[in-house]
């Protein structure tokens, strides 16, 4: 089992929201990473999404989009970001760690090869923003052989038929989607994210993570409410590109500092 | 290249198939193809297919469809014999004259087609790709006949090397969005006309110019453009008497060479050849040639071959044809390319400039870059054929929209 069903049912049992942070690996120089992720969950974060840049994100807007580019001058590659993930682990062993990409760098490594060589790093799951569960299923059982969570979006689109096929595929979490667009997107719902998330928990015993137009503590805490986690992505590489790659000190306060707000916020709930 | 090549295509899988049986209900042609695309599209695809599906067998869609390619587009294309090429190159050259279309190339057809289904599915805004702007143009077009909002993406590249299709678009009532990210060509604007339409999914129709991205389009632009290769098929059999020994069409996404391939799947004794963008020579690694030096992995919603590093990230592509600047094609090709059905080949950047001008010299006709590169395929071939043998070639654009690039390249000044 990976770490990830152990930290929902804790938080479940402390009746509290999960926190999870996006980051993109190697934004914005490889160096800084791993110390960001400390940040992070000094800061608050119950598990991180680690982006694994790619030269063609497509379901991602400008703010993510451009810290792939910035990431990929540094040639920033996935087994780059399986070192980044080995050496988080030399100090945090128990906070989750899912990798969130394309389907192409994983295929070029090999799915079976990258499977094992997640294991062996300390990976808990892996998103692929375009493997759908139709194309899924010989990787997913790669993934659960591995002890690795596949995890599955579902839109605001997908059919209650549909959810039943990720439900059966996934494990760990499901991660809804709450908007139509990309990454970044603006105008959260939480009313008809309440009743969607109803109708997700009706076909899904997994727990389910709330993504996408979370920027900030307030919505966080509306999301929070409804949600067992609350995913927040471009607010935070904005912060890291608006500081940029000057003083890795002041970046890493400034994270930790913004997940501090939506923690305090999410816990006050 | 050598004699043998003339008889590497052994139909030794093919013979076991009917190739209008693929794609399977999967949206695979063999491992290829399939639908790799955020859950957020997954459902709209899914209805893309089944009203697909529907219209394909509607007789009315289908004489709507036929009546819009005879009236508006000026369908049948006609087929042309090149006498002084033939006699230059060694073979029967003919040309299937999709230049002559309205707007000037084969992406017309797809476009009606898929506009018509825009129109019954009741979208109100269209968008689409382009790099060359032959499909841009042509989207354009449709979308201005049927009075729909129609935006394009465009790489920033393209825009700099296209101005002609950039000022009819906008003629037409189009709205030309440059794409500045990534390498600013095709494959970008692609991402970003995907990102739009993940955005505006309800009331928009992304009308994909080439044969591929996610199932439905590979199989809907292939049956959209197959007229090509069904008339061409007829044609040359009411003025010659037989079929062609061998099909050339240059292949970016990869449009105009399945439409003209399809027709001749089942045809044991003709040999299909797809020029790919050689660039500087496929050895230099500046090229656009993925079946030619790319191996099979996953973009812009389907399997296929791609141009790739090492960690599996898509590397940017050369060539003079921007119609051809694609790090990918479509996964019908991969499979044929794999089957030994069709033999691809990278022509690079310096033949295509010579076949240009061959055709305009030789012929009177102004060929698209693009088109140019099947020209030049047809050239190295017909020595190996002979004078006896007929070499037909997809004349998939005329080249009016080039003559600033090809200016430019040869260091004069308009």
């Amino acid at each position: 089992m990976s770490r990830i069903s152990p930290m929902f049912e804790q938080l479940r049992a402390q009746n509290r929201t999960a926190l999870i942070p996006y980051l993109t690996a190697g934004d914005p120089m490889p160096e800084a990473t791993v110390g960001l992720m400390h940040a992070l969950v000094a800061g608050g974060a119950d598990a991180i999404e680690l982006g694994v840049p790619f030269s063609d994100p497509m379901a991602d807007g400008p703010v993510i989009a451009c810290a792939h580019e910035r990431a990929l001058r540094h040639q920033v590659g996935l087994r780059h970001v399986l070192d980044m993930v080995r050496n988080f682990r030399q100090t945090d062993q128990k906070t989750p760690v899912i990798l969130m990409g394309y389907q192409n760098p994983i295929e070029a490594m090999g799915v079976g090869e990258f499977a094992l060589r997640a294991q062996a790093a300390g990976v808990d799951g892996v998103l692929t923003v375009d493997l759908p569960p139709e194309e899924a299923h010989v990787t997913a059982k790669i993934y659960a052989e591995a002890h690795i969570d596949p995890i599955f979006l579902i839109a605001p689109t997908t059919p209650v038929s549909r959810i039943k096929i990720i439900a059966e595929l996934a494990s760990g979490f499901v991660y809804y989607v709450s908007l139509k667009g990309v990454t970044g997107a603006q105008n959260l719902q939480t009313d008809a994210l309440a009743a969607r998330l109803h109708e997700i928990r009706h076909e899904c015993a997994l727990p389910v993570g709330v993504g996408f137009g979370i920027r900030d503590a307030v919505t966080a805490k509306a999301v929070g409410q409804v949600a067992d986690a609350v995913i927040i992505g471009s607010a935070l590489v904005q912060i890291i590109a608006e500081l940029g790659s000057g003083d890795a000190a002041m970046l890493q306060r400034q994270v930790q500092a913004f997940m501090a707000d939506i923690r305090s916020a999410l816990d006050a709930q | 290249m050598n004699n043998s090549d003339l008889n590497s295509v052994s139909m030794r899988d093919a013979r076991t198939f009917d190739f209008a049986q693929f794609p399977d209900e999967h949206g695979r042609f063999g491992e290829f193809g399939g639908k790799y695309v955020a859950e957020t599209l997954m459902e709209p695809i899914a209805e893309l297919q089944a009203a697909y599906a529907q219209f394909r067998a509607d007789p009315d869609f289908v004489r709507e469809f036929e009546t819009d390619l005879r009236d508006f587009v000026g369908r049948p294309s006609a087929m042309y014999f090149a006498a002084r090429m033939s006699e230059a190159y060694g073979a029967q050259i003919w040309f299937k004259r999709e230049d002559l279309n309205h707007t000037g190339a084969h992406k017309i057809n797809n476009a009606i087609g898929q506009a018509l289904l825009a129109k019954r599915l009741g979208k109100t805004r269209i968008i689409a790709e382009t790099g060359a702007g032959q499909h841009g143009v042509a989207t354009a077009t449709v979308a201005a006949r049927l009075g729909l909002e129609c935006v394009i993406y465009m790489g920033a590249e393209d825009i700099e090397r296209q101005q002609p299709n950039v000022f009819r678009m906008k003629l037409l009532g189009a709205t030309v969005v440059p794409v500045e990210s990534g390498t600013r060509t095709l494959k970008d604007a692609l991402n970003e006309a995907m990102r739009d339409w993940v955005t505006n999914v309800d009331n928009t129709f992304y009308i994909i110019g080439t044969v591929a991205g996610p199932h439905p389009y590979p199989q809907m632009v292939r049956d959209f453009q197959s007229v090509i290769g069904t008339e061409a098929r007829a044609q040359l059999l009411e003025k010659t008497g037989r079929l062609p020994d061998a099909v050339v069409a240059c292949v970016g996404g990869g449009s105009n060479a399945i439409g003209i391939f399809h027709a001749f799947l089942n045809d044991e004794n003709v040999t299909l050849y797809g020029a790919e963008a050689g660039g500087d020579g496929v050895e230099t690694g500046r090229h656009a040639a993925p079946l030619s030096a790319g191996r099979p992995g996953v973009l812009h919603g389907m399997r296929t071959y791609l141009m790739e590093d090492n960690d599996g990230q898509i590397i940017g592509t050369h060539s003079v044809s921007a119609g051809l600047d694609y790090p990918g094609v479509g996964p019908e090709h991969s499979w044929l390319k794999d089957l030994g059905r069709v033999n691809y080949t990278g022509i690079t950047d310096a033949d295509a400039m010579s076949a240009f001008h061959d055709v305009m010299r030789f012929e009177g006709i102004i060929p698209a870059l693009e088109s140019a590169h099947a020209v030049a395929y047809a050239k190295k071939l017909a020595p190996l054929y002979g004078k006896n043998k007929i070499i037909l070639v997809n004349m998939s654009g005329r080249g009016d929209k080039d003559i600033n690039t090809v200016a430019k390249l040869e260091g004069i000044s308009l």
